[in-house]
Protein backbone atom coordinates (compact mmCIF):
# COMPACT_ATOMS: atom_id res chain seq x y z
CA UNK A 1 0.00 0.00 0.00
CA UNK A 2 1.35 3.35 -1.22
CA UNK A 3 0.76 6.74 0.16
CA UNK A 4 1.24 9.37 -1.43
CA UNK A 5 2.41 12.80 0.92
CA UNK A 6 2.66 16.17 -1.06
CA UNK A 7 5.18 18.87 -0.37
CA UNK A 8 4.71 22.69 -1.34
CA UNK A 9 7.35 24.82 -0.50
CA UNK A 10 6.76 26.21 2.88
CA UNK A 11 4.97 22.55 3.63
CA UNK A 12 5.92 21.39 7.53
CA UNK A 13 4.95 18.23 7.99
CA UNK A 14 5.57 16.38 5.29
CA UNK A 15 8.06 14.15 6.84
CA UNK A 16 5.87 13.50 10.48
CA UNK A 17 3.05 12.59 8.13
CA UNK A 18 5.33 10.00 6.04
CA UNK A 19 6.50 8.48 9.88
CA UNK A 20 2.68 8.35 10.59
CA UNK A 21 1.76 6.44 7.41
CA UNK A 22 5.21 4.03 7.85
CA UNK A 23 4.16 2.99 11.70
CA UNK A 24 0.57 2.12 10.26
CA UNK A 25 1.99 -0.53 8.03
CA UNK A 26 1.89 1.48 4.82
CA UNK A 27 4.88 2.86 2.67
CA UNK A 28 5.16 6.74 1.87
CA UNK A 29 5.88 7.92 -1.48
CA UNK A 30 7.18 11.83 -1.70
CA UNK A 31 5.11 13.81 -4.32
CA UNK A 32 6.10 17.01 -5.55
CA UNK A 33 4.15 20.06 -5.65
CA UNK A 34 5.50 20.92 -9.38
CA UNK A 35 5.15 17.48 -10.92
CA UNK A 36 1.40 16.25 -11.92
CA UNK A 37 2.79 12.64 -11.78
CA UNK A 38 1.03 10.77 -8.56
CA UNK A 39 3.73 7.24 -8.73
CA UNK A 40 0.54 4.67 -8.68
CA UNK A 41 -0.02 6.05 -5.05
CA UNK A 42 -3.11 4.58 -3.21
CA UNK A 43 -3.71 7.60 -1.65
CA UNK A 44 -3.15 11.28 -0.69
CA UNK A 45 -2.24 13.26 2.00
CA UNK A 46 -1.77 16.92 1.61
CA UNK A 47 0.54 17.56 5.21
CA UNK A 48 0.00 20.48 7.21
CA UNK A 49 2.47 23.96 6.95
CA UNK A 50 2.56 27.14 5.20
CA UNK A 51 2.60 26.22 1.90
CA UNK A 52 3.86 29.37 -0.63
CA UNK A 53 4.21 31.45 2.94
CA UNK A 54 0.66 31.59 3.16
CA UNK A 55 0.34 34.22 0.55
CA UNK A 56 -2.89 35.44 -1.18
CA UNK A 57 -5.02 33.27 1.70
CA UNK A 58 -4.03 30.05 3.32
CA UNK A 59 -3.51 26.87 0.72
CA UNK A 60 -5.07 29.80 -1.98
CA UNK A 61 -1.58 29.44 -4.00
CA UNK A 62 -1.06 25.38 -3.56
CA UNK A 63 -4.78 24.61 -4.74
CA UNK A 64 -3.83 25.87 -8.34
CA UNK A 65 -0.33 23.83 -8.37
CA UNK A 66 0.19 21.40 -10.76
CA UNK A 67 -0.19 18.07 -8.42
CA UNK A 68 -3.50 19.54 -7.49
CA UNK A 69 -4.90 18.95 -10.89
CA UNK A 70 -4.28 15.10 -10.65
CA UNK A 71 -4.89 15.14 -7.39
CA UNK A 72 -8.50 17.58 -7.96
CA UNK A 73 -9.28 14.49 -10.81
CA UNK A 74 -8.39 11.94 -8.34
CA UNK A 75 -10.50 12.46 -5.76
CA UNK A 76 -13.27 13.00 -7.62
CA UNK A 77 -12.60 9.39 -8.79
CA UNK A 78 -12.67 8.48 -5.62
CA UNK A 79 -9.01 8.30 -4.31
CA UNK A 80 -8.79 8.85 -0.65
CA UNK A 81 -7.51 11.88 0.33
CA UNK A 82 -6.38 13.42 3.65
CA UNK A 83 -5.43 17.03 4.34
CA UNK A 84 -4.61 18.21 7.44
CA UNK A 85 -4.52 21.77 8.77
CA UNK A 86 -2.92 23.67 6.01
CA UNK A 87 -3.81 20.49 3.60
CA UNK A 88 -7.53 20.94 4.71
CA UNK A 89 -7.20 24.91 3.72
CA UNK A 90 -5.86 23.63 0.65
CA UNK A 91 -9.04 21.76 0.25
CA UNK A 92 -11.48 24.10 0.72
CA UNK A 93 -9.36 25.95 -1.51
CA UNK A 94 -9.94 23.93 -4.31
CA UNK A 95 -13.39 23.14 -3.82
CA UNK A 96 -12.96 19.88 -2.90
CA UNK A 97 -14.73 20.54 0.25
CA UNK A 98 -17.19 23.65 0.90
CA UNK A 99 -16.63 26.94 3.31
CA UNK A 100 -13.29 28.52 4.35
CA UNK A 101 -11.05 28.74 7.34
CA UNK A 102 -10.29 32.44 8.60
CA UNK A 103 -7.99 33.68 11.28
CA UNK A 104 -8.79 32.11 14.78
CA UNK A 105 -11.31 34.08 16.51
CA UNK A 106 -9.33 35.01 19.53
CA UNK A 107 -6.34 36.84 17.41
CA UNK A 108 -3.97 34.14 18.22
CA UNK A 109 -2.18 31.10 16.94
CA UNK A 110 -2.79 28.43 19.37
CA UNK A 111 -0.88 24.90 20.27
CA UNK A 112 -2.68 22.74 22.58
CA UNK A 113 -3.63 18.96 22.68
CA UNK A 114 -7.33 18.94 21.74
CA UNK A 115 -10.07 16.71 22.54
CA UNK A 116 -12.43 15.77 19.31
CA UNK A 117 -15.60 13.75 18.56
CA UNK A 118 -15.60 11.97 16.01
CA UNK A 119 -18.96 12.77 13.53
CA UNK A 120 -18.79 9.99 10.75
CA UNK A 121 -16.79 6.89 10.49
CA UNK A 122 -17.60 6.13 7.07
CA UNK A 123 -14.85 7.33 5.60
CA UNK A 124 -11.59 6.23 4.21
CA UNK A 125 -9.86 8.00 7.49
CA UNK A 126 -12.23 7.08 9.80
CA UNK A 127 -14.07 3.94 10.06
CA UNK A 128 -11.38 2.20 12.83
CA UNK A 129 -12.72 4.80 15.20
CA UNK A 130 -16.58 4.03 16.75
CA UNK A 131 -18.79 7.00 15.87
CA UNK A 132 -18.58 9.51 18.95
CA UNK A 133 -15.52 8.57 20.24
CA UNK A 134 -13.80 10.90 21.98
CA UNK A 135 -10.06 10.99 20.75
CA UNK A 136 -7.18 13.66 21.75
CA UNK A 137 -4.50 14.88 18.90
CA UNK A 138 -2.43 18.07 18.67
CA UNK A 139 -3.79 21.41 17.20
CA UNK A 140 -1.74 24.35 16.20
CA UNK A 141 -2.92 26.83 13.54
CA UNK A 142 -3.14 30.49 13.39
CA UNK A 143 -6.25 30.97 10.99
CA UNK A 144 -8.27 27.31 11.54
CA UNK A 145 -11.51 29.12 11.73
CA UNK A 146 -13.97 27.26 9.70
CA UNK A 147 -16.96 29.47 8.91
CA UNK A 148 -19.30 28.37 5.52
CA UNK A 149 -22.96 30.05 4.36
CA UNK A 150 -25.91 28.85 6.76
CA UNK A 151 -27.08 26.56 3.80
CA UNK A 152 -24.02 25.02 3.49
CA UNK A 153 -23.91 24.32 7.20
CA UNK A 154 -27.22 22.93 6.79
CA UNK A 155 -26.22 20.75 4.18
CA UNK A 156 -23.08 19.34 6.18
CA UNK A 157 -25.22 18.78 9.44
CA UNK A 158 -28.20 17.33 7.21
CA UNK A 159 -26.06 14.86 5.26
CA UNK A 160 -23.79 13.44 8.15
CA UNK A 161 -20.16 15.46 6.49
CA UNK A 162 -18.80 16.65 9.49
CA UNK A 163 -16.17 14.40 10.17
CA UNK A 164 -14.86 16.07 13.66
CA UNK A 165 -16.49 18.64 15.81
CA UNK A 166 -13.99 20.25 18.45
CA UNK A 167 -15.08 19.03 22.46
CA UNK A 168 -15.22 21.27 25.34
CA UNK A 169 -13.24 23.60 24.04
CA UNK A 170 -14.02 25.50 20.88
CA UNK A 171 -10.17 26.96 20.00
CA UNK A 172 -10.71 28.71 16.66
CA UNK A 173 -14.40 30.04 16.65
CA UNK A 174 -15.16 27.78 14.19
CA UNK A 175 -19.24 27.65 13.11
CA UNK A 176 -20.99 24.38 14.91
CA UNK A 177 -17.79 23.64 16.34
CA UNK A 178 -16.76 22.06 13.11
CA UNK A 179 -12.92 20.65 12.98
CA UNK A 180 -12.93 18.48 10.35
CA UNK A 181 -15.26 17.49 7.03
CA UNK A 182 -15.94 14.52 4.53
CA UNK A 183 -17.16 14.88 1.44
CA UNK A 184 -20.46 12.96 0.17
CA UNK A 185 -18.36 9.71 -1.19
CA UNK A 186 -16.22 9.60 2.51
CA UNK A 187 -12.89 9.34 0.09
CA UNK A 188 -12.22 13.14 1.06
CA UNK A 189 -11.55 13.82 4.82
CA UNK A 190 -9.69 17.48 5.87
CA UNK A 191 -9.01 18.51 9.20
CA UNK A 192 -7.30 21.10 11.37
CA UNK A 193 -5.98 19.30 14.00
CA UNK A 194 -2.96 17.09 13.20
CA UNK A 195 -3.27 13.24 13.85
CA UNK A 196 0.06 12.44 12.71
CA UNK A 197 1.78 14.28 15.65
CA UNK A 198 -0.29 11.30 17.90
CA UNK A 199 0.77 8.26 16.03
CA UNK A 200 3.53 6.59 18.34
CA UNK A 201 4.37 6.32 21.78
CA UNK A 202 6.56 8.57 23.86
CA UNK A 203 5.46 11.77 21.41
CA UNK A 204 1.59 12.40 21.16
CA UNK A 205 -0.88 14.12 24.00
CA UNK A 206 -0.34 13.03 27.74
CA UNK A 207 -3.10 10.52 28.74
CA UNK A 208 -4.44 9.20 32.10
CA UNK A 209 -2.51 6.65 31.87
CA UNK A 210 0.92 7.99 30.70
CA UNK A 211 2.64 11.44 29.70
CA UNK A 212 3.11 11.77 25.65
CA UNK A 213 1.28 8.27 25.37
CA UNK A 214 -1.50 9.50 23.23
CA UNK A 215 -1.92 7.40 19.74
CA UNK A 216 -5.48 8.66 18.93
CA UNK A 217 -4.14 9.50 15.13
CA UNK A 218 -2.70 6.59 14.43
CA UNK A 219 -6.28 5.13 13.55
CA UNK A 220 -6.38 7.65 10.71
CA UNK A 221 -4.28 6.21 8.91
CA UNK A 222 -4.92 2.28 9.38
CA UNK A 223 -8.78 3.54 8.21
CA UNK A 224 -7.42 4.26 4.82
CA UNK A 225 -5.20 1.06 4.89
CA UNK A 226 -8.58 -0.76 5.46
CA UNK A 227 -10.85 1.12 2.95
CA UNK A 228 -8.56 -0.07 0.14
CA UNK A 229 -8.65 -3.56 0.96
CA UNK A 230 -12.31 -3.68 1.08
CA UNK A 231 -12.15 -1.19 -2.36
CA UNK B 1 2.79 50.96 -17.22
CA UNK B 2 -0.95 50.06 -17.66
CA UNK B 3 -2.39 47.98 -14.49
CA UNK B 4 -5.48 46.49 -13.63
CA UNK B 5 -6.17 46.99 -10.49
CA UNK B 6 -7.86 44.50 -8.07
CA UNK B 7 -9.62 45.50 -4.40
CA UNK B 8 -10.78 42.87 -1.88
CA UNK B 9 -12.45 43.51 1.03
CA UNK B 10 -13.35 40.98 3.97
CA UNK B 11 -17.05 40.52 4.13
CA UNK B 12 -19.14 43.11 5.62
CA UNK B 13 -20.10 40.67 8.50
CA UNK B 14 -17.08 39.01 9.44
CA UNK B 15 -14.65 40.03 12.19
CA UNK B 16 -11.34 41.97 10.99
CA UNK B 17 -9.07 41.47 13.42
CA UNK B 18 -6.60 44.00 11.97
CA UNK B 19 -9.23 46.27 11.16
CA UNK B 20 -10.18 46.12 14.63
CA UNK B 21 -6.74 46.52 16.27
CA UNK B 22 -6.04 49.41 14.01
CA UNK B 23 -9.43 51.10 14.78
CA UNK B 24 -8.73 50.71 18.74
CA UNK B 25 -5.33 52.33 18.53
CA UNK B 26 -7.06 55.41 16.20
CA UNK B 27 -9.03 55.53 19.37
CA UNK B 28 -6.59 55.49 21.60
CA UNK B 29 -4.95 58.25 19.97
CA UNK B 30 -7.88 60.57 20.23
CA UNK B 31 -9.12 60.09 16.39
CA UNK B 32 -13.04 59.58 18.29
CA UNK B 33 -14.97 60.53 14.69
CA UNK B 34 -13.79 57.12 13.27
CA UNK B 35 -15.97 54.76 14.19
CA UNK B 36 -14.54 51.59 12.53
CA UNK B 37 -11.53 50.42 10.39
CA UNK B 38 -11.45 47.80 8.00
CA UNK B 39 -8.31 46.69 5.96
CA UNK B 40 -8.50 44.93 2.67
CA UNK B 41 -6.24 44.30 -0.61
CA UNK B 42 -5.11 46.53 -3.73
CA UNK B 43 -3.67 43.73 -6.14
CA UNK B 44 -1.95 44.93 -9.51
CA UNK B 45 -1.80 43.03 -12.95
CA UNK B 46 0.51 44.99 -14.94
CA UNK B 47 0.85 44.58 -18.30
CA UNK B 48 3.00 45.75 -21.32
CA UNK B 49 -0.09 47.68 -23.27
CA UNK B 50 -3.46 49.11 -22.22
CA UNK B 51 -5.04 45.10 -21.25
CA UNK B 52 -7.82 44.61 -23.79
CA UNK B 53 -11.17 43.93 -23.22
CA UNK B 54 -11.10 40.40 -23.41
CA UNK B 55 -8.09 40.75 -20.98
CA UNK B 56 -10.30 43.23 -18.82
CA UNK B 57 -12.73 40.08 -18.51
CA UNK B 58 -10.14 37.54 -17.93
CA UNK B 59 -9.37 39.98 -14.99
CA UNK B 60 -12.56 39.64 -13.53
CA UNK B 61 -12.30 36.03 -13.44
CA UNK B 62 -8.86 36.12 -12.10
CA UNK B 63 -10.36 37.84 -8.79
CA UNK B 64 -13.21 35.99 -8.69
CA UNK B 65 -11.81 32.28 -8.61
CA UNK B 66 -8.35 33.47 -7.47
CA UNK B 67 -7.74 36.39 -5.78
CA UNK B 68 -10.69 36.48 -3.62
CA UNK B 69 -12.85 33.47 -1.93
CA UNK B 70 -16.41 34.36 -1.79
CA UNK B 71 -17.12 32.48 1.58
CA UNK B 72 -14.68 35.06 3.23
CA UNK B 73 -14.05 37.81 0.74
CA UNK B 74 -16.07 40.47 -1.94
CA UNK B 75 -14.34 41.48 -4.72
CA UNK B 76 -15.38 45.40 -4.47
CA UNK B 77 -14.00 46.11 -7.66
CA UNK B 78 -11.71 45.14 -10.95
CA UNK B 79 -10.42 49.02 -12.68
CA UNK B 80 -7.92 49.55 -15.67
CA UNK B 81 -5.54 52.30 -14.54
CA UNK B 82 -4.44 54.03 -17.49
CA UNK B 83 -1.50 56.27 -17.40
Amino acid sequence: MRIGVVTFPGTLDDRDAQRAVRLAGATPVSLWHAEKDLHDVDAVILPGGFSFGDYLRCGAIAAQALVMETIIDAAYGGLPVLGICNGFQILVEANLLPGGLIRNEHQHFICRDQKLIVENVDTAWTNQFTLGQEITIPLKNGEGGYIAKEETLKKLEGEGLIAFRYSEVNPNGSFNNIAGLRNSKGNVVGLMPHPEHAVEPGFGPDTDKAMRSGVDGLNFFTSVLNWMVKA
Amino acid sequence: MPKIIVEVMPKADLLDPAGKAVANSLQRQGHSAITNVRIGKRIELHYEEAPTPKQIEDAKEIAAYFLSNGVIEDVVSVSVEEL
